[in-house]
């Protein structure tokens, strides 16, 4: 039973229920993306440029045209043209125009009688390309001499004499730097660099979707937001967003990978040039490591002042990051504004540039641009932690942003938990785990804002008096069951009487996708006023029958009671019983809430890591590894540190294998998991949590988003652990047997 | 008057000021009143701004304010 701090006692909220989609997943009944069909039903293929930057001086698809079974071929030639800003953007990465942009980048799109029959038609396309100098590194991207990607790309940020990749720059900052470095008694200065990676989601994108000739139009797809791929298919095509219905499947994993398009619009066009037939597009893993959206890579200027006991006197930071070769790709202003988003720093300077280079349209991917953030950060702190013999933890607490700081990017926090986090990690008993040769410990801490965002939601009751919920925001990490939770609380009934579905495009108002830590907060929240509605509702038809004031009747416990002895000695009506009758009471009885949510907060994290490393391979082994954060209420225990452990695992895959690997060719050597490295069960020890509870004023139940802050501490954590544990300081990732083994060598001379 | 802090990068755009007053009750009188102050700033406006009122992201333009508020302009930031 969950108790705030206020001292009220909740029936639901905290406890552990079975899972809702639990049943479907492990039977295999949940249907995800690919796990449809339909009557006349054809499959796509994909045509995608072999070559890193290209002009494309000519396609010819006679010979796949020709060939038995296949019913349609697009190019960019079948999209409309006029498109500006991001919307051209998205069009131009679902079929490349004048140029292919990086390998993978989609040219042309089959579609045939069968999958195998698609397949074949794509070899027969023959497209004419003029090969280009390619770029694929951030600091080459920007280097005198380097192609020039797009010129004239850049916005307004950008000063006189960049290289044309330079497309943004961002600089913030308050304080005076200069004076902060000169009063630290130590300062410290490093670079620090990170690879690209995937979100790694087990589910390849795929989707069915039918066109018309009449602009109408559905599609039924895995994503983590179905407005989203709504409006930009519907402007990809130029056709009007409500003639779309788009249905979101299960989803196996998003990630953030899922927000936005890269191949639906290639569905809807082969099935509209098909005489309307339905058609299924399914990504093969090389697909979806080429050509969807991994994050940026970065390169990271990092300096800070300390003075000998702790305290920070002054931070800047400079970023370079590349998301591919469209402007607003690349996270780098979330980057710099959670640089030092943990501390009270008097003094902060950030400056950013976002670079085009010859890679994928990069998405976002959980908390992006913090991961990169702190390993820059974090390992500065620890590093200069470490030469001054400070503890890493209480150096933290010395230096944490509470309530009332100005945060590093401007604004003064209102209520937050990093405290609170960092003094439960101070008395876990990880933290006393004795250490043995070719060990070490690390500490790092995280950060992300959360969001709210555009919300509606509806709730229904039954003739029975259960309540079924209808939400807009795909369920990637426990929303379904942490929505039942909350609206089973305010109602007063059973969780199990509640039923959360997650709605198409046509069922609700528009909703944001399922990001930015944002489901269970914000569909949560309007759950809770579309609950309450309905509860006001009940109340009102209670009054009814009893003759009195509907002021004079207050819920409890499932049912309406009459409120004090004056209002009259009336059984309760339960919600089973005004249910039954509401047809002749007056009428349905539901609820809806619509907001763009405000009033978010925070979460913060401390992690530690104990890892073991072979002097003799390089090789890194987790021994032990502690998560807490602040979740501001676990509304289902159980989900939120599945979170933590998920963000924990994403960030150990970053920090010690995973990278896109670039041959000389600008070709992406790594397509598949055999060669892309993720963390597999056998490579982890069970990781512990902790949730700390600092409630969300700006929540009824005091949410805070969990989702993303769990993967930005791991990066530096367990960088700091292999320093402990070797000596050796790596400053880019990831740190993998290899680098590893030559960092030691070179340590010992 | 209403004081709407900028970030560094916009002082260029904002005739060298990084913190500017403005007449308004609203968000949505602000953000007229700051483009009609400083016409440079109107590619960052039309990019999309989030605005911190309390250190509360406000997604309302007719959320009111006062001259009391603490406001900041700030880049867009969704997740992943």
């Amino acid at each position: 039973m969950a108790k705030d701090d206020t001292g009220v006692r909740y029936k639901l909220i905290g406890t552990r229920p079975d899972r809702p989609d639990g049943l479907d997943k492990v039977t295999g009944r949940a249907r995800y993306g690919a796990d449809i069909s339909a009557p006349g039903m054809l499959h796509a293929a994909v045509v995608r440029s072999p070559h890193a930057h290209a002009r494309i001086r000519g396609i010819d698809a006679s010979k796949a045209l020709a060939l038995d079974g296949v019913k349609a071929v697009v190019t960019r030639a079948d999209l409309p043209t006029g498109l500006t800003g991001e919307d051209w953007n998205l069009q131009e990465n679902t079929l490349a125009g004048e140029v292919a942009l990086y390998d993978g980048h989609a040219v042309a799109a089959v579609a045939a009688t069968s999958k195998l029959i698609a397949q074949e038609a794509a070899r027969l396309i023959q497209v004419d390309y003029e090969v280009l100098p390619h770029v694929t590194d951030v600091d080459a991207a920007m280097q005198p001499g380097a192609p020039a990607i797009r010129p004239g790309a850049a916005d307004y940020s950008v000063p006189e004499g960049m290289h044309p990749n330079v497309v943004k720059q961002i600089d913030f900052g308050h304080g005076d730097v200069d004076a902060g470095f000169a009063a630290a008694d130590l300062v410290r200065e490093h670079t620090y660099k990170t690879e690209a990676t995937h979100q790694g989601y087990i589910e390849p994108h795929a989707c069915l979707g039918q066109l018309g000739a009449d602009g109408r139009g559905e599609m039924w797809v895995c994503t983590q937001g179905q407005w989203y791929i709504r409006r930009m298919c519907a402007a990809v095509l130029g056709i009007e967003a409500a003639n779309l219905r788009v249905t979101p499947s299960e989803i196996g994993g998003g990630f953030g990978g899922k927000t936005t398009i890269f191949m639906e619009p290639l569905a809807l066009a082969l099935s509209k040039k098909a005489g309307g037939r339905p058609v299924k597009l399914v990504m093969s893993r090389a697909e979806v490591l080429r050509a969807t959206g991994p994050t940026a890579s970065a390169s990271m200027d990092v300096k800070l002042g300390m003075t000998r006991d702790g305290r920070v006197t002054a931070g800047s930071v400079r970023f370079r990051m590349q998301g591919g070769p469209y402007i607003g790709s690349s996270p780098v202003g979330e980057a710099l504004s959670c640089a030092f988003a943990c501390y009270d720093i008097p003094a902060v300077h950030h400056l950013g540039y976002e670079v085009l280079a010859n890679r994928p349209k990069a998405a976002a991917y959980r908390a992006p641009g913090s991961p990169m953030a702190a390993f820059a950060v974090e390992s500065l702190l620890d590093e200069m932690c470490r030469e001054l013999g400070l503890d890493p933890i209480d150096t933290r607490l010395k230096n944490a942003a509470r309530e009332g700081t100005k945060a590093s990017y401007g604004p003064t926090y209102n209520r937050i938990g990093f405290v609170e986090s960092l003094e439960a990690t101070k008395a876990h008993p990880n933290l006393k785990a004795p250490l043995g040769p070719n060990q070490g410990r690390g500490v790092a801490s995280g950060f992300w804002f959360n969001h709210g965002g555009e919300t509606s939601v509806s709730l229904a009751v039954g003739e029975d008096g259960t309540a079924t919920v209808s939400v807009g925001t795909p369920d990637i990490g426990g929303s379904r069951a942490s929505i039942g939770l909350m609206t089973a609380e305010t109602l007063g009934i059973p969780y199990e009487n509640v039923r959360v579905n997650i709605v198409e495009t046509g069922a609700l108002g528009v909703n944001e996708p399922t990001h930015g830590s944002r489901a269970t907060f914000a569909s949560g929240l309007a759950a809770v006023e579309a609950a309450r509605q309905a509860i006001a509702t009940m109340c009102r038809r209670a009054a009814a029958e009893w003759g009195i004031d509907p002021e004079a009747v207050e819920w409890r416990d499932g049912a309406a009671h009459p409120a004090g002895p004056n209002a009259g000695k009336f059984p309760p009506l339960s919600i089973a019983e005004i249910g039954a009758k509401m047809g002749s009471t007056g009428g349905p009885i539901s609820g809806h809430h619509e907001v763009t949510a405000g009033g978010y907060g925070a979460s913060f994290g401390v992690h530690v890591v104990d890892v073991e490393v072979d002097p003799e391979t390089g090789r890194t082994t987790i021994l032990r590894y502690l998560v807490v954060q602040d979740a501001g209420r676990a509304i289902h225990p159980a989900y939120v540190e599945g979170q933590y452990q998920g963000g924990a695992a994403q960030g150990i895959g970053w920090a010690l294998n995973e990278e896109y690997v670039y041959g000389a060719d600008g070709r992406l050597q790594n397509p598949v998991f055999l060669d892309y490295r993720v963390p597999v069960a056998s490579d982890l020890p069970m990781i512990d949590t902790v949730i700390v509870e600092v409630p969300n004023p700006g929540h009824p139940y005091g949410v805070r988003g969990v989702g993303e802050t769990g993967i930005t501490p791991p990066l530096p954590a367990v960088a700091n652990a292999i320093a402990a544990a070797t000596g050796a300081r790596l400053r880019s990732l990831p740190m993998s047997p290899p680098k590893v083994l030559a960092a030691i060598k070179a340590g010992r001379g | 008057m209403v004081q709407v802090n900028l970030w560094s990068g916009l002082r260029r755009l904002a005739d060298g000021n990084q913190v500017v007053a403005v007449e308004a009750r609203s968000l949505r009188e602000m953000l007229d009143a700051l483009l009609r102050q400083h016409p440079g700033l109107e590619p960052v406006i039309r990019a999309g701004v989030s605005i911190s009122v309390d250190g509360v992201i406000v997604p309302d333009l007719n959320a009111p304010v006062t001259e009391a508020s603490e406001i900041y302009l700030l880049q867009r930031i969704k997740g992943g």
